[in-house]
């Protein structure tokens, strides 16, 4: 019974914490290397409406953004308070999506360039004449890859 | 002679890692981009006639949106929710009805595809011939689905709507793929088990130049 007890109140030796600063620091770069830093900082306000058929994006670097939304309230002196469309990280006009796509496939090589998707983070309380404005611009510059951004819900009802 | 330096005593490079580690987990997002996937079709070429081949009017359901985010299926005003229905009665007619979409044989398909002579596509012959054997020779709905909206549509309306377009053809989709690839949904299958599904149930939507809509 008592033959695995220690008899005595010998002492346990100091665990040693040499590496855990190792540890902690291979977590973080780990975090450092998976997460990505928000592309952007955002001029509008943009609440994305909710849809329940949505596909993920794969590759991120294969995906340019188009926001639509009312300036946020910081701009809206100068931008007034309409949805208006950003583009990296300017307020733009219509006629500058041209040039973004154009400066968007430049930046990737060639075969890159012809597989970008323009992922469109619209406000859900935008009407959708600047939306169609964006899509006949970006039709008449051959991008035609597009995705509408939501959030996920569950599908309701019995299917 | 230089003075003997003690050993600088390293046990704070813990604390210090850890709260960049907790730095970086709370200023990056986790979050996946996601939405719904869509291919716009490309510029209206002027040099080109306009499109002459007609599709019967039996084969397009028409679903509008005016700026009141009002609703009307085939002209009837209509709410959201019975949309998915409607489209999945749309695309299968289970019944032959006369107003709904036209089903075509599989193996008609295959002929067509066959028959385009140098320009066919490997593939696609490849894929009708696996529908005809394999499923059983299903029929494959003609139908369109076109969608108009208003330029005062708000866009949530809009993406709700396509949503309830999309969430049929996937329903009808998902149905099909249980019944000929042993249970599996449509997001299990291989890509070229999709593929075959696809041509069962092409997605066909379309989308009308803008114009305003009453």
């Amino acid at each position: 019974m008592s033959k695995f007890r220690k008899s005595g109140g010998r002492k346990m030796a100091a665990l040693s914490t040499a590496s855990l600063p190792d540890i902690v620091f291979m977590l973080l770069f780990f975090f450092m290397s998976v997460t990505s830093m928000k592309e952007t900082d955002y001029k509008v306000k943009i609440k994305l409406p909710q849809a329940t058929e949505v596909k993920k994006l794969e590759k991120k670097s294969l995906v340019s953004y188009i926001y639509v939304g009312t300036p946020l309230a910081a701009h809206q002196a100068k931008y007034g308070s309409e949805p208006r469309i950003q583009l990296n990280d300017k307020i733009s006009e219509l006629f500058d999506i041209a040039d973004y796509v154009e400066s968007e496939r430049s930046s990737r090589d060639e075969s890159d360039a012809q597989q970008l998707t323009y992922s469109l983070k619209v406000d859900s309380d935008a009407k959708m004449g600047i939306v169609t404005d964006i899509k006949q611009e970006l039709r008449k510059v051959q991008a035609l890859k597009i995705n509408y951004s939501t959030l996920k819900v569950e599908r309701k009802g019995n299917y | 002679m230089a003075k003997q330096l003690g050993e600088i005593n390293a046990s704070s490079q813990a604390d210090i890692a850890f709260l960049l580690l907790v730095f970086f987990l709370v200023t990056t997002s986790m979050s996946v981009d996601q939405g719904l996937n869509r291919t716009l079709p490309p510029p209206p070429d002027p040099n080109q006639p306009e499109n002459t081949d007609k599709i019967n009017e039996r084969n397009v359901f028409v679903v509008l949106i005016n700026k009141d985010n009002q609703l009307a299926i085939e002209s009837e005003l209509s709410e959201i929710d019975i949309l998915t229905d409607r489209t999945i009665e749309f695309l299968t007619n289970p019944r032959g009805a006369a107003d709904l979409s036209e089903q075509v044989k599989a193996s008609k398909k295959l002929e067509e595809a066959m028959a385009k002579g140098p320009n066919a596509k490997e593939d696609e012959i490849k894929n009708y011939r696996r529908l005809v054997t394999e499923c059983g020779d299903p029929d494959i709905s003609k139908g369109v689905v076109s969608l108009q909206n208003d330029r005062g549509t708000k866009y949530e309306t809009y993406i709700a709507v396509q949503n309830a377009i999309v969430a049929a053809f996937n329903i009808c989709r998902d149905k099909f793929s249980k019944e000929y690839f042993g249970g599996k949904t449509y997001d299990e299958l291989s890509s070229e088990d999709q593929k075959v599904v696809k041509l069962a149930i092409p997605l066909n939507i379309s989308e009308a130049e803008p114009r305003s809509v009453k």
